[in-house]
């Protein structure tokens, strides 16, 4: 039977050299641009669901954001002589540490909450997304705290390039936080409402993926301002 | 597809629609699409009236400009050099942020992609319609710094720092301000849509519907939109910070605060280089849409036509430097710059190159689509080489900052980027708003089109090598370049008929929306999805989404009694049985 196939004959293609508009066509299957041969569509499973994907985009946009801003700071910052400048309040790097401690327990908390949705307990996951915005809520809080201190010791935005790129990064990440913050409370409500127990829960793990990825530009941000 | 039943309800709801969520917060991609275009449109009209201005100044300095004695009451129309810095700063704003972003990436972007992938909509409806409105109310605040004390901003499209950075220095205060507000918003708004296409082009495509079956349009809008999204975000961050600079005193690019001036223009132009490729690859991706349908071919090299938007969109990132050679650079960063600048050409020519194949022995009708279509390559050809000298650091030395870039500019966006929108324009329109335009307006559009901008624009590149510098107030002041002013004339003159020969296009975009011949379901016989909708598509198909056979270029195919194979069409039954035995 295999012997016979491979004696067969290739199947003859009707010769359809029809010339139009004096061009010949290439040998079929004709690619006009195309995935070649294979002819059967079928429906596609997406690898990840919009809201997730969008998300990750977002990401990609908030980094190149960011990164601009990093970018200028290092570049006032390696072309000041002296840095910190002498005359100028220095950053309170221990509270800010601490601080840091915070937010990143809230991530685990956010790790925490996807996981209970995942094994179907919504009243944990409810539970797990309050404490993980509270302590979001505490690291303003503190940072806000920190930030009417500097005032007060005479750090202002206007007191040159230390205070421009130390006022502009960490608001620019604070107002981040809260945009965040806010995202979670929406989630929050719908969880509460139990929308999440049988329909998409989608937007709970974007807004999960996007709580992470502003929890994890704050360690960049502190050794980058604070320590280096 | 994923397109769940409750989603489908909604859509199918879209009938008992009241008028504003019909026409104004509309969802609907289709109905999105045509608010950017008319937003572009508009904004087109105001970027060429500032650009007359600007012309009328260079050829007849320091004359009453004709209709702006009402505006510009203590002077009697005369602009000063503060107006005429405000004018072609604004020209150049408005022309690249208000009206080829919005129209090509915009309306086409919003168009092409859902019609042409075979979805019903965008990924996210809600966050389209947020993206436009978030776009016009940017279009609003920029219009609004024309009305501040002080005047607009006039430190030019690029607002270098410091000019930028300190009120005093250009006497604008709130303009400036604005400008920069303006485009964060606007940066905010194209990052919600170009999340959404991407998301769009990435989940939501029919069945059959595989990457490489894409339309090539709907590959530059993807890359596009991939620029756009990680492009903006750093002018984003460079407006805010020049914003601080300006309202908080902030010293980011302010020297006496120990700032840096250069910072700027290295933020400004990594934005800016990638920016320039998301105003032109729309366009690309529109004349590889075109071409096929009009020569009856196959596009030449379509897998080589996405890898090189590809490899465009990664070496956009590496050739901003090219702005900057006489910013102050180390001369082996110079360098690199010069090669990568060089390299980046090669993806344009193989684009080219594939034109030229796609043409090449086809059957040619030069309906009006077409004819801007092949406008578009030819000027993106004269463009593209006059990039070439000035991307050599010795030639840009000579002609940086003189009219030769202005050429150039002018040959890439405008013979570029708004031909292609044209092309876009008159190929779409029966699906855009159900109605044929008029062929003979169209032909009357476009030649003298086609004829006044290559007056208008190649003599910069004389004049530029002459000498005369780009944004001077008045040229006769400079002894050297006073016996080329009879140029600077007939440039003038030749911009005037150029703004003219726009009349009958609006005539016709205006008469066909009304009065237009029906169109048909698919005019041009073409072969991708958007042309199996119903002209114009509501809820983009009935109650089944077509399914996608083959790839988007099947013309003069030999497997079809006609001479296109549309992508929709099911296979006869024989063929794919015989070839599936190799
Ligand atoms: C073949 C590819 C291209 C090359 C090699 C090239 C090269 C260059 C170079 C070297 C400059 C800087 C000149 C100077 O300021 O001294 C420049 C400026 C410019 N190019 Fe291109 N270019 C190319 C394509 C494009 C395209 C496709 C666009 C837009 C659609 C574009 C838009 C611009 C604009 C707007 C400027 C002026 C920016 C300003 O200073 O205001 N170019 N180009
Ligand atoms: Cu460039």
């Amino acid at each position: 039977m295999a012997f016979a196939t491979v004696l067969e004959a290739p199947p003859r293609r009707r010769p359809v050299v029809r010339r139009r508009n004096g061009y010949l066509p290439p040998p079929p299957p004709p690619t006009g641009g195309g995935d070649g041969p294979e002819r059967d569509p079928e429906p596609r499973r997406p690898f990840l669901d919009n809201a997730r994907l969008a998300t990750l985009f977002l990401i990609g946009g908030e980094i190149m954001f960011f990164g601009g801003l990093v970018v200028a700071f290092f570049v006032l910052r390696i072309a000041a002589p002296v840095w910190p400048p002498p005359d100028q309040p220095r950053l309170p790097v221990g509270v800010t540490g601490v601080n840091t401690l915070v937010l990143l327990s809230s991530s685990v908390l956010m790790i925490g909450a996807v996981r209970a949705l995942a094994r179907k307990q919504p009243g944990e996951v409810v539970r797990r997304l309050a404490w993980a915005g509270a302590l979001g809520l505490v690291f303003l809080a503190v940072q806000g705290y920190e930030w009417a201190r500097l005032v007060g010791f005479g750090l202002t935005v206007s007191s040159g390039a230390y205070g421009a790129t130390f006022y502009t990064l960490i608001g620019v990440h604070g107002v981040h936080v809260l945009g965040a913050l806010v995202w979670l409370a929406v989630v929050l409500m719908h969880a509460a409402l139990g929308r999440y127990a049988d329909g998409p829960t989608a937007g709970l793990r974007a807004c999960a993926i996007y709580w992470h990825f502003i929890v994890a530009l704050w360690p960049i941000l502190y050794v980058a301002v604070y320590l280096l | 597809m994923k397109q769940n039943p409750k989603r489908r309800a909604g859509h199918t709801g879209h009938h008992e629609l009241g008028f504003v969520r019909t026409y104004i917060f509309s969802q609907d991609h289709k109905m999105i699409a045509r608010q950017f275009l008319f937003m572009g449109l508009f904004m087109m009209i105001i970027g060429g009236l500032l650009a007359l201005i600007v012309r009328w100044q260079l050829a007849w300095p320091e004359t009453a400009v004709p209709g702006l004695g009402g505006i510009l009451k203590e002077t009697n129309g005369i602009l000063e050099p503060s107006t005429y810095n405000m004018a072609f700063t604004m020209h150049a704003t408005i022309m690249i942020f208000f009206v080829v972003m919005p129209i090509l990436a915009g309306c086409f972007g919003n168009f092409c992609i859902p019609l042409m992938l075979g979805a019903r909509d965008m990924a996210f409806p809600f966050l389209n319609m947020l993206s436009f409105w978030t776009t016009f109310t940017a279009g609003l605040i920029m219009l609004s710094g024309f009305f501040v004390p002080g005047g607009h901003a006039a430190a030019g499209w690029t607002s270098y720092a410091p000019l930028s950075a300190v009120p005093e220095y250009t006497g604008v205060n709130w303009g400036q301000n604005l400008w920069c507000i303006s485009l964060f918003v606007m940066g905010v708004g194209s990052m919600m849509g170009s999340i959404n296409y991407i998301t769009t082009v990435i989940n939501m495509r029919a069945p059959g519907m595989k990457l490489f079956r894409m339309p090539l349009v709907v590959w530059s809008l993807f890359i596009t939109a991939i620029l756009l999204l990680l492009a903006l975000p750093v002018l984003t961050s460079g407006v805010a910070m020049l914003l601080f600079d300006r309202t908080l005193g902030t010293s980011w690019f302010k020297p006496s605060g120990g700032g840096e001036p250069l910072l700027w223009q290295h933020l400004f132009w990594y934005f800016g280089h990638p920016e320039v490729y998301i105003l032109i690859l729309p366009a690309m991706g529109i004349a590889s849409e075109i071409l096929p349908v009009f020569c009856r071919k196959p596009i030449f090299g379509y897998h080589a036509m996405a890898f090189s938007m590809i490899a465009i969109a990664f070496l956009s990132w590496v050739v901003y430097g090219h702005h900057m050679f006489v910013s102050g650079m180390n001369p082996a960063l110079g360098m690199s710059f010069m090669v990568t600048t060089m390299i980046i050409a090669v993806p344009s020519a193989i684009k080219t190159f594939n034109w030229l194949g796609t043409l090449w022995g086809g059957r040619i009708t030069f309906k009006v689509p077409m004819l801007n279509a092949l406008a578009f390559v030819s000027m993106f050809v004269i463009g593209g080489l006059s990039g070439i000298f000035m991307a050599s650091t010795p030639v840009d030395i000579y002609i940086q900052d003189t009219y030769f870039i202005v050429a150039h500019i002018h040959y890439v966006v405008f013979g570029g980027s708004i031909f292609g929108a044209f092309a876009a324009i008159y190929y779409w329109f029966p699906k855009l708003f159900g109605r044929m335009t008029n062929p003979f307006l169209g032909h009357l559009h476009f030649w003298p089109t086609f004829l006044f901008f290559n007056l208008t624009f190649f003599p910069m590149h004389i004049i530029g090598v002459g000498g005369q510098m780009r944004r001077i107030y008045n040229p006769m002041q400079y002894e050297f370049l006073q016996h080329q002013q009879h140029w600077n004339v007939f440039i003038t003159y030749s911009a005037l008929l150029l703004g003219l020969s726009q009349i009958p296009f609006v005539i016709n975009f205006f008469w066909s929306l009304f009065a237009g011949q029906k169109a048909p379901m698919n005019p041009w016989n073409a072969t991708t999805l958007e042309w199996s909708a119903p002209s114009p598509p509501h809820l983009n198909w009935g109650a089944r989404i077509p399914t996608v056979y083959r790839g988007p270029y099947e013309y003069s195919s030999p497997e079809s009694q006609e001479d296109f194979l549309p992508q929709w069409q099911q296979p006869s039954v024989a063929a794919p049985a015989e070839r599936r035995r190799h």
